[in-house]
Parts: structure tokens; sequence; C-alpha cells
């Protein structure tokens, strides 16, 4: 395989030609789809309610995130948007990084980033809900 | 790409003009990387509401601050026109829309109605809020 790689005119994709699919082909394609259409629906509601109180002092947040409604859209759009960032980040990722080992870097951090997002803005939406 | 065959496999990015509909997609894609890091800023000031009254006013007036208007209307704009792009996927994902009018019609409205609205946005907040 090595052998025939370095000079050789095949194409990458014609030598894995026949070789059977990795099986997760589109799942990502899939996913961010989905994750899209939830993002858009998602930020439709959340966009406005966090106009609301942008600039508002404290009081403002706490007593619209003490609407359980309003609670679970914000936590919602937060873990929505941070699945659809990281598999888009992931594409971009794999375009642009080619060594090997930058890759594998670039794509843990990913994963690190997105999550602890997430992750912390839940935490603090879900916090300030619970009234502390 | 190790083994990568060296000769071009498909037209030299270079040769070509520049088209409105090839903008689009890249800005598609500037848009999602702005926006990825645009979400540490909403967790960063839910975090400083979660901590303390002071925290969250000394957030709110960075992010009130010119400079920081400045990067919420860039924000808002990204947010819009990634939106609008994406919906312009969702039409292709059907099959439709690659006609080369189609084609046109879609990045103009992308550009255009994410301009216009992201001017509406602001023209609200500033009434509602002055
Ligand atoms: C804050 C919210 C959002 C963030 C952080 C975000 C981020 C990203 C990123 C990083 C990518 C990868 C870009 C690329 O591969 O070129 C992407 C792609 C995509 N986004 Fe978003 N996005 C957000 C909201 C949305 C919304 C609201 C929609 C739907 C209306 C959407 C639809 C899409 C679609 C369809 C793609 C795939 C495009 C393709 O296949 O080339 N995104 N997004």
């Amino acid at each position: 395989m090595s052998s025939s790689s370095g000079s050789s005119m095949r194409t990458p994709r014609r030598r894995v030609a026949g070789l059977g699919s990795a099986r997760s082909g589109t799942g990502h394609f899939w996913l961010q789809r989905v994750t899209g259409i939830s993002n858009l629906l998602l930020i439709l509601i959340c966009v406005p309610l966090v106009i609301s109180v942008a600039g508002e002092g404290h009081g403002a947040l706490v007593e619209l995130l003490r609407n359980p409604f309003a609670a679970v859209a914000l936590s919602l759009a937060l873990f929505s948007i941070a699945m659809h960032m990281r598999i888009g980040m992931q594409v971009v990722i794999e375009d642009y990084v080619h060594s090997e080992g930058m890759k594998v870097l670039a794509l843990i951090a990913n994963s690190f980033f997105t999550i602890a997002v997430g992750g912390v803005g839940v935490f603090a939406v879900l916090k300030i809900s619970f009234g502390g | 790409m190790p083994g990568a065959a060296e000769r071009p496999l498909s037209p030299h990015l270079q040769i070509y003009r520049p088209m409105l509909t090839m903008m689009m997609s890249i800005v598609h894609r500037v848009t999602g990387v702005a926006l990825y890091f645009g979400t540490a800023l909403l967790a960063l000031w839910l975090v400083a509401g979660a901590t303390s009254p002071e925290a969250f006013d000394l957030v709110n007036g960075i992010y009130g601050s010119w400079i920081g208007l400045i990067v919420m209307i860039g924000y808002s704009w990204a947010l819009l026109h990634h939106a609008i792009g994406g919906i312009r996927h969702f039409v292709w994902d059907t099959g439709a829309g690659f006609g080369p009018e189609w084609r046109e019609l879609l990045a103009r409205l992308t550009i255009g109605g994410s301009i216009s609205l992201t001017v509406l946005l602001w023209i609200v907040i500033w009434l509602v809020k002055g």
C-alpha cells in the first residue's frame, strides 16, 4: 500500500474504492442538518429573550430564567448549538489541518471547547433558574 | 495529504473569477467559525449572571461599550447570514435550487436578507431599548 502511494497515478479516491464503507459516512452530515433545524427553532425563541434582558440589571436576568420555559429553551439552545459547533468545526479542521498529529490535537481541542462552552452555559442557566 | 497524486485533481481555485455563489459558500463557513467563538461570549455572559450582580454588571458594561456593540452587531449579522445560508442548504438538500438562476437568486437573497434583517433588528432594539 505505502509503496504504491507516493508516486502513484491513482487518486486517493481510487485507492479506497471497493474497500467498503467506513460506516459513518452520512452520520455527521445528517446531524449537522438536524442540529441546524433545532438551532434555527431555538434561536428564534431565545434571541428575543436574550435581547429583552441584555443591558438590564441582574434582576431582569434572574426573573427571566425563573420562568421554566425560558430556562429550558436556553439550555436546549446551548446544547444544540454545542453539538452543531463541534461537528461543524470538525469538518473545517479536517479540510485545513493535514498533518496527522496537529489534526488529532485540533479535534481534541474542538471537543473540549464545544462541550465546555455548552456545559458551562447550561450550568449557569440552571443555577440561576433554580435560584442560586 | 500523504500519497496524493502530484497533479491537479480538480480545476485550480486560483484561476476562477470570484463569483457571488462562491463568496456565499465561503462566507457560510466564515460565519460558522465566527459564531463558534461567539457562543463563548454568550456562555461568559450567563456565567457572570450566575456568579454575582457585580460580575454581571461588569460583563454587561463591556458588551454595551461601543466596541462591544460593534461585536454584537457583527455577531447578529453572522447569525442571520448563517441561518439564512443554512435554510438555503436545506432547500438544496431537497434537490431544488441548483440551476444557474436559482443559485444566483439564493445567493442574492442570503446576502440581501442578512443585511436588511440586521439593520431591522438593530432599529427595533434601538426603538425598544433606546
Ligand atoms: C450559534 C449558532 C451556530 C453556530 C455556532 C454554527 C456553526 C457552524 C459551523 C462551525 C459550521 C461548519 C462550517 C463549514 O463546514 O463550512 C456550520 C455549518 C452549517 N450550519 Fe451552522 N451554526 C449555527 C447556527 C446554524 C443555524 C441556525 C442553521 C440553520 C438554519 C445552521 C445550519 C448549518 C448548515 C446546514 C451547515 C452545513 C453547511 C455545509 O454542509 O456546508 N447553523 N455551522
